[in-house]
């Protein structure tokens, strides 16, 4: 197998549209508020480690203030409007974002390090059309729940991450809004740019004051949210064990709460699969974003016939990968999140040499500066190991093999984790035989990754409960009241 | 001289004695001795729970329509034994027509259930217009194996109300019943066992509360519990014990004897919704649909 150096002539998406503040405040009540404890945080460019901006820390007082304003303004303003008002405000924001789709796509590269292909072609159109999706169920809502009488919550505190921080604000805002609650949202500290951005597209659109609300802070921050007596509904993205805590912690009082999880999420691939469809499969189910992606597919499964091939394959298609500036419109892998998370990454890639299992990395440079990863195989690996157990949250697949369904059946659904799953197979029978049986929240055959504001997104056991997207994304921000 | 009779434990389509070999008194109202119920122990409920899980998926495969036969079948067994249940619950205190009344909520509770054995799925589904070449649609499927803590105000129809919408979505269930009237409940366990529902789909264990539910909640094989009112302090070590799983936790605090409080969404309640994607391929110079 030959190895090739791939020298692109750089490609850079200009940043010209994007114009930085040197600090950012609160959104709240409609209005940028300084943090009353005066402190603020830095963001910096994952890529090259360089400070982009000061955000706002907001601590239990200004999270306090912002419940206030949502609650206000759900009591007088928002619960007041028919479905077709509010809708016809999601319309509108939904039309703002997608009028500053370029400068929300440079943002989210800059702050977050995803490619620019990613974030221009996937993150920033899958928001706006989120916005759209919910817009129209506004005034539709009751028609979702035959026979059921309905009604919003009233505020909504939410959490969101760090992997797709406009397109997983999208999921929760939107929604919440059409049912007719109000919101306090708090993005993660790493990329709070586009949530701000947002919070401005808010003001332009003349959402009125309280309706959303923008609190940026640290795990303190989300925390204070969450216990806030005011506060109706939690809903949050990110980890198990944080989303064990929350769930904690709403114990004993009326807050519903709905929690997308982490995922360990197999991927299969049968000897009756088009092979080179599913090793294109395999590449973007495990590094698309970097690995960041709750539901990536970083447990291969590939049936024993076929599995020398499919490595091989999967090893010669790693060389072609671009590992580099986000920025590049060439680039397929950007920058590792954070520093800490590129620390995780790498323990876990020891853990998994020290455990025994193969490893493979492409020969390529890594820019000198910011946090990169190389993508990285693994091939021998037990079914006990804590690669093919844990989530890792990075560019790393672990590859094991099976012979008969029944096996990889067990394998597969042998995790806590039960978000998503993969199948490759020529056979459609056998598609739905594997996949009625995969304790899986959502089941791509013949592809992986796809999302879309119709399609319900959640998991199974430990990935969470509830789901985002589509009709079934309703019940999340209703109650049916008997 | 009067036989007492002594009601046993109902798991996997057996009729057991606690292993734990205690029991205890049931009394009237009035305090008169009525009945001899098993302690149930920890260890029942991991028997229970096994036995729940084991059943499963059986039930879960079995076809929807026949799953409304045989829950139409316990109305009918129900029915039949219309006269005991009544009996039951007058020697408990309630009064004859509120027994009556209580019996015959329980029948049309069944009957209700039956008919949404096969008509929930298409209620809860939908085919989801992505914009990418993919079909795509989402249907609901069974949580697994739920605790339930059936109502501790009533005797039949809490009990039925809480476990006919688990069974109807193909979960099964471990119920621990209502401790100081658990006659209608092991009696409703004699019905299960002679109409067609198979042995494990509902387990139903007869004790203290506060022995039992800790392990229920705990319980690592458990996808999700519904507890009726109790306790304060059990009800949040439940809610605690849930988290080491994320076990999807209701609670209930309903007057079940009300018709509005049954529903579609007691069935929703305990099932995961899947979405499955698969692509669709442009075939000769015809452009897909979906």
């Amino acid at each position: 197998m030959s190895t090739t150096n791939w020298n692109l002539e750089p490609s850079l998406e200009s940043t010209a549209v994007v114009q930085l503040k040197d600090q950012y405040e609160l959104f709240i009540n409609g209005k940028w508020l300084a943090p009353q404890a005066k402190k603020y945080f830095a963001t910096i460019n994952p890529s090259d480690e360089s400070h982009l901006s000061n955000i706002a820390w907001a601590t239990v007082a200004d999270v306090d203030l912002a419940v206030k304003a949502a609650r206000n303004a759900y009591e007088n303003v928002w619960s007041k409007l028919s479905g077709a008002e509010r809708g016809k405000y999601l319309f509108r924001i939904a039309r703002l974002m997608q009028e500053k789709a370029r400068e929300l796509a440079v943002l989210e590269t800059l702050d977050g390090g995803k490619p620019i292909k990613e974030s221009r072609d996937i993150d920033i159109p899958l928001a706006c059309n989120h916005f759209f999706y919910y817009a129209g169920w506004a005034d539709k809502l009751q028609e979702a729940f035959a026979g059921q009488p309905i009604t919003s919550l009233g505020v909504a505190g939410q959490i969101t991450p760090w992997n797709f921080p406009l397109l997983m604000l999208a999921w929760k805002i939107a929604p919440a809004l059409a049912c007719g609650n109000t919101v306090v949202l708090k993005p993660a500290e790493t990329t709070s740019l586009t949530a701000l951005k947002f919070a401005e597209i808010c003001q332009e659109a003349g959402l009125p004051a309280g309706v959303v609300n923008i609190i940026t802070g640290y795990g303190d921050t989300g925390a204070a949210l969450v216990v806030h007596p005011d506060v109706n509904k939690i809903a949050f993205t990110g980890s198990t064990a944080v989303g064990k805590q929350i769930q904690k912690a709403c114990i004993g009082t009326d807050k519903k709460l709905t929690l997308e999880l982490g995922g360990k999420s197999a991927n299969i691939i049968l000897e009756d699969a088009p092979i080179d469809q599913a090793v294109e499969g395999v590449i973007n189910a495990i590094f698309y974003n970097q690995g960041h992606v709750c539901c990536a597919g970083s447990r291969l499964y590939v049936q024993e016939s076929i599995a020398t091939q499919v490595i091989e394959k999967l090893k010669f298609r790693l060389q072609s990968i671009y590992v580099g500036n986000p920025l590049d419109k060439n680039t397929d892998i950007g920058a590792i999140n954070s520093k800490k998370q590129l620390e995780t990454i790498e323990k876990y890639i020891s853990i998994g040499r020290e455990e025994g299992a193969e490893i493979y990395q492409p020969t390529c440079q890594l820019p000198s500066k910011g946090y990169y990863c190389l993508p990285t195989l693994f091939t021998d690996v037990a079914q006990s190991a804590r690669i093919a157990q844990e989530e890792i949250f990075g560019p790393v697949l672990a590859i094991q093999t099976f012979r008969s369904i029944d096996e990889v059946l067990q394998k597969a659904n042998n995790s806590p984790y039960g978000l998503a799953a993969g199948v490759w197979t020529d056979k459609g029978a056998r598609i739905f035989g594997l996949s009625s049986q995969l304790q899986a929240g959502v089941v791509w055959a013949n592809t992986y990754n796809k999302f879309d504001p119709a399609s319900p997104f959640g998991g199974y056991k430990e990935s969470g409960f509830g789901r985002e997207g589509g009709m079934h994304g309703l019940s999340a921000y209703l109650k049916i009241t008997n | 001289m009067e036989i007492l009779k002594t009601y046993k434990l109902y798991i996997g389509g057996q009729f057991p004695r606690t292993e734990s070999g205690r029991s205890y008194q049931i009394q009237s109202e009035s305090g008169q001795a009525i009945a001899n119920a098993c302690l149930g122990s920890k260890k029942d409920i991991r028997n229970a729970v096994q036995a729940a899980r084991k059943a499963q998926a059986g039930w879960a495969a079995k076809s929807a329509f026949n799953r409304s036969q045989i829950i139409y079948r316990i109305a009918e067994m129900l029915e039949t034994r219309k006269g005991q249940f009544i009996e039951e619950l007058v020697l408990l205190g309630h009064s004859n027509p509120a027994a009556v009344a209580e019996v015959q909520s329980s029948i049309d509770r069944c009957i209700y259930y039956a008919g949404w054995a096969d008509k929930y799925q298409a209620l809860s589904s939908s085919v989801n217009p992505v914009s990418s070449p993919h079909f795509n649609f989402s249907v609901p499927e069974p949580m697994g194996v739920i605790g339930v803590v059936a109502c501790q105000e009533t005797a039949l129809i809490g009990f039925i109300s809480q476990i006919l919408p688990l069974i109807v979505g193909g979960n099964s269930v471990v119920v621990i019943a209502n401790t100081k009237q658990p006659l209608s409940a092991v009696t409703f366990a004699e019905v299960l066992a002679s109409s067609d529902v198979p042995g494990g789909v509902v387990n139903i264990l007869t004790g203290k509360v506060a022995e039992m539910l800790p392990t229920l909640a705990g319980h690592m094989d458990v996808n999700a519990l519904s507890l009726a009112k109790i306790e304060d302090h059990l009800f949040r070590n439940a809610q605690e014990a849930a988290i080491d799983n994320l076990k999807r936790c209701q609670l209930y605090s309903l007057n079940y004897i009300n018709p509005k409080n049954q529903g579609l969404h007691f069935i929703t309640d305990f099932q995961e919704i899947k979405t499955t994607w698969h692509p669709i391929e442009q075939v000769a110079s015809g452009i897909g649909g979906y």
